[in-house]
């Protein structure tokens, strides 16, 4: 099975991006033969819908779990219609995060910030 | 039609004077109109408190997924430069990242888009005593002013008398929909050297746009004005100058108009007012 | 590192001078301009050295290469924005141009391509002190992703610094949210007019969404008292600290003229400032030790 993380540079013991949509690259480590791959986020060109973006990227990847620190209401709408599960991250490296999931000591993250779209005026 | 000049009003940046200047001047007329294109943070309704006449939906065209002819083939999505479209198990829209471009609908391979319309706003027509204005009123959450200042300067292309233009700040797109079809350009500075920046930042645009253009220097001071020296440099008519003046500010800040009250000063206006017309002839 | 972002809502209320001395009175070692379409501080910042410039590109816009056209008009005919004119043949103009790529879809000779477009400029200056700041090219609209790419630059080029002052972008839009983004606390500098108070209760809502602390001074309150107490009472009722205010002061004015800061001159402004700024470190102290 396929797990996501963002993260800041393309190293398993890299620290995880505080953002979803604009993370620089997204580790996809597999849990039933252990490889992992470094993706560039396709998102950071973009000028809006960076989360959306990201997010249907990684449901294009067949990932089915992702660990992260927070996401916006955008990835968030995509993520669910694609069935993919995301976990609030521990503090650490994502090679830590990885063994955290596996060890089921993480949690489902149920906070969704609204996002940095547009807001016009009322 | 009888004459139809429109007088934008431009500042680099917010706060030197554009609404103070616009609102005064179409009120010094009389039978002109107020327009404020400002949509993201209108404020020229706040002095002249219209009674509205008329209220007329701003919308754009967003597509709508017929999910029953849907294949999943994902060309919408992969097309879309705005990250507008996602798929999950079916196409999501994103409606406020939308910029109804229309292509969505063009590339689909078995014809399940089809456009809808979505209201994204509204021009607002009223009066106050013998001036007329239109603004508009972007809804929450969306991206885009420019459909709804597109609306505003069709709706004033053929109207009879000065139609004074509040523009928004800045040098943006916005702001160069704004002055497309303009007669004349007031371009306002403040005697500070930020002032001179900016007014050297919105003088390149109207020199890229090819306007006509002059300066009024507000707020000025008896010190040095390094937007003066910056007009007479690059040999800039200077149209107005406006004191900085206490009473005005509280006017001002009030949301009063100082030429419909006893502003002292008033004379400033209708002079400058001749002189607008003078040189947009 | 925290950062203490300076906003108003309505442009000219003295955000960048007020940003400019609380610089100054710190003693910043990273600091950033995220007013890209009109920036101002570096006007009053000193720095030794020139900056690295750095190209900023914006979204690919449509390009029609004149020998493969067949002049069909297709393109013209479904441009949603009026982006594309005749005169001598067809051709796109890059202001109106939204970067949507229907045209060279719908091109039969494959004469129209996207090409990447310079929407702007990021300057880093680095010596004693980080500046970052840029300038959005004229007609461009993708300002929000520039002042996120400012902010970026800011961070990485940052090594052990307690605070960092940003000169936030005026409004309440896009790139207000973006320079929103990580900041720890966010100084309000209102203006006591109606439409300064009207400006600064939908910044308050703006950044009422994101987890940053919301503080607001008064800038000129001489020119109205009774619109400077209405917002001292509407800080009183929602919760909003508020830490003071500044007179209008023509001593200011020339002190900027003459590339001083408001606090290098013995004036009725910059002492109020300092007053603020004291508040001000006091509240992100106090934030530290919760």
């Amino acid at each position: 099975m396929r797990i996501a993380l963002p993260v800041n540079s393309k190293d398993i013991k890299s620290e995880l991006c505080p953002s979803f949509g604009r993370a620089p690259y997204f580790l996809i480590y597999d849990t039933t033969d252990k490889s992992m791959v470094f993706l560039d986020n396709p998102a950071t060109r973009s000028t809006g819908g960076a989360g959306i973006r990201a997010a249907q990227m990684l449901i294009d990847q067949s990932v089915k779990v992702i660990i992260a620190p927070r996401y916006g209401e955008n990835a968030a709408r995509v993520l669910i219609d694609g069935g993919i599960r995301v976990y609030k991250n521990i503090a650490g490296t994502a090679e830590e995060n990885i063994g955290a999931y596996e060890n089921n000591q993480l949690n489902v993250l149920a906070d969704i910030h609204p996002g940095f779209h547009h807001h016009g005026n009322k | 039609m009888g004459i139809n000049k429109k007088i934008v009003v431009l500042s680099g940046k917010g706060g030197t004077g554009k609404t103070l200047i616009s609102v005064n001047l179409a009120a010094a007329d009389g039978n002109s109109y107020y327009v404020d294109c400002d949509v993201e943070e209108p404020n020229g309704h706040l002095y002249f408190k219209p009674q509205i006449l008329e209220e007329k939906t701003v919308s754009v065209l967003i597509p709508e997924v017929n999910n029953d002819l849907c294949t999943g083939c994902k060309e919408c999505v992969d097309f879309c430069k705005f990250n507008a479209l996602a798929f999950g198990k079916k196409v999501i829209l994103f409606k406020e990242i939308c910029h109804s471009c229309g292509g969505c609908a063009l590339v689909c391979p078995v014809n399940a888009i089809t456009e809808i319309e979505k209201t994204i706003g509204l021009i607002n027509i009223g009066i106050s005593e013998n001036v007329r204005t239109v603004g508009g009123i972007m809804n929450t959450g969306e991206a885009s002013g420019i459909p709804i200042i597109k609306n505003i300067l069709e709706y004033i292309k053929d109207k009879s008398g000065y139609i004074f233009i509040d523009c928004p700040p800045g040098s943006a797109c916005i702001v160069m929909e704004t002055i497309k079809d303009a007669d004349y350009c007031i371009l306002v500075a403040e005697p500070t050297i930020f002032g001179a920046h900016n007014l050297e930042m919105v003088h390149q645009l109207v020199e890229l746009c090819n306007k006509p253009y002059g300066v009024v220097l507000n707020k000025c001071t008896d010190g040095p004005n390094p937007s003066e020296d910056f007009c007479k440099e690059k040999n800039i008519e200077i149209i107005g100058r406006i004191p900085f003046d206490s009473e005005l500010g509280e006017l001002n800040s009030n949301g009063k108009i100082a030429v419909r009250e006893n502003y002292k000063n008033n004379e400033l206006f209708y002079s400058l007012l001749n002189k607008v017309k003078e040189v947009s002839r | 590192m925290k950062q203490l972002l300076i906003l108003s809502g309505k442009g000219g209320t003295g955000k960048t001078t007020i940003a400019g001395a609380f610089i100054k009175l710190y003693n910043a070692r990273a600091y950033a301009d995220c007013d890209v379409d009109a920036p101002n501080l570096h006007l009053i910042s000193k720095h030794k050295n020139l900056p690295k410039k750095k190209d900023y590109y914006g979204l690919p816009k449509a390009n029609i290469d004149l020998d493969l056209c067949i002049e069909c008009g297709l393109c013209q005919a479904n441009c949603r924005f009026g982006a594309i004119d005749y005169q001598d043949g067809y051709f796109v103009d890059t202001n109106a141009c939204e970067g949507c790529g229907v045209c060279e879809f719908i091109c039969p000779a494959s004469a129209v391509s996207l090409k990447e477009t310079v929407a702007g400029e990021l300057f880093l200056y680095k010596d004693d002190s980080v500046f970052s700041t840029a300038k959005l090219k004229m007609g461009s609209g993708t300002s929000g992703k520039l002042v996120a790419e400012v902010k970026k630059q800011l961070l990485e080029n940052t090594k052990k610094v307690e605070i960092a002052i940003i000169d936030g972008s005026p409004g309440i839009g896009c790139p207000v949210i973006a320079s929103l983004s990580g900041a720890d606390i966010a100084l309000i500098v209102a203006e006591p007019s109606v439409s300064g108070i009207s400006d600064m209760e939908r910044i308050i809502k703006t950044a009422h969404h994101f987890e940053t602390k919301i503080a607001v001074c008064v800038n000129k309150y001489d020119i109205n008292l009774s619109n400077t107490e209405k917002i001292e009472a509407f800080c009183a009722d929602n919760n909003v600290a508020y830490l003071g205010r500044i007179p209008y002061d023509s001593l200011a004015v020339m002190a900027i003229n003459s590339g001083k800061s408001i606090v290098e001159i013995d004036c009725p402004s910059g002492n109020a400032v300092k007053a603020v700024y004291a508040r001000v470190i006091e509240l992100i102290q106090k934030e530290d030790n919760l």
